[in-house]
């Protein structure tokens, strides 16, 4: 019979027993920075739309988008970016199947941590000399 | 009484209904991305901040209009896909969840949209 001991089922430990570990840090962040990063696009679809309809319109959005509040979260979308992208190439290495030793998904835990924040900086200053 | 066997009940459903279709467009999206995102980068966010006659000169080059638009419409499938995939982890109570479903996918398709008809409507001439 199919579903004799439905909803009774021993449940398995959820997160709250676990000792948190770099790569749970790294899973969700990578949901939240995804997520997240849902503002910037809105804004920067608003900046191409104003572009599109006039300069002014355009200088009003460009002068919020360079705002103390507008530049915040510009540079944390560009973090936000680079942690993604940098998740995701390693979920896409994964798929294949390769990179689940644990030393493995301690040590690329850290380094996209790392490097997320490296390219971030790498990257403003590419924007600043420009 | 369900007299369907266990195969039966689940095939082809996961909550989002579409079996693994989800998560292959999640893959698929996100290589397409890998360049995308990095002529994003070189080619238009140097531009916030910027004057308008910047902005319109860098759109009349067919690559940055091209992989621009390109990424736009592939961010909001991808970013539609990853809200779903967030939703229905979260979110409990099926109105709700149609709710957010429905809206999040017509907001994403939308704005995808609109950004690629901006830089459509910029490299030929605003």
């Amino acid at each position: 019979m199919a579903d004799v001991n439905r909803g009774k089922r021993p449940l398995s430990p959820h997160i709250s027993i676990y000792r948190t570990e770099i790569n749970m840090i790294t899973s969700i962040l990578n949901r939240i920075t995804g997520a997240g990063m849902m503002l910037a696009a809105v804004l920067i679809v608003w900046w191409l739309l104003a572009a599109a309809t006039s300069e002014t319109y355009f200088d009003f959005v460009n002068g919020i988008l360079t705002s103390w509040l507008g530049l915040i979260i510009m540079f944390g979308s560009l973090w936000a970016l680079w942690f993604h992208f940098l998740g995701g190439l390693r979920h896409l290495v994964m798929d294949f199947g390769y990179g689940y030793e644990l030393k493995s998904v301690d040590f690329w835990g850290w380094a996209i941590v790392a490097l997320s924040f490296v390219l971030t900086a790498a990257s403003i200053y590419c924007l600043a000399v420009n | 009484m369900n007299y369907k066997t266990d195969m039966a009940r689940v095939k082809g459903l996961g909550t989002a209904k579409e079996g693994t279709h989800e998560w292959w467009i999640g893959r698929l999206t996100s290589a397409a991305l890998i360049p995308l995102t990095l002529c994003f980068l070189w080619k238009v966010a140097p531009l916030i901040g910027g004057t308008h006659a910047e902005l319109l000169t860098a759109f009349q080059s067919p690559f940055t209009a091209i992989t621009t638009i390109l990424f736009i419409m592939i961010a909001f499938i991808h970013l539609a896909g990853g809200l779903q995939e967030v939703i229905v982890d979260y979110v409990h109570g099926k109105a709700m969840l149609v709710v957010l479903l429905v809206s999040t996918k017509l907001a994403c398709w939308g704005m995808g949209f609109a950004g690629a008809f901006a830089v459509a409507k910029l490299a030929f001439g605003a």
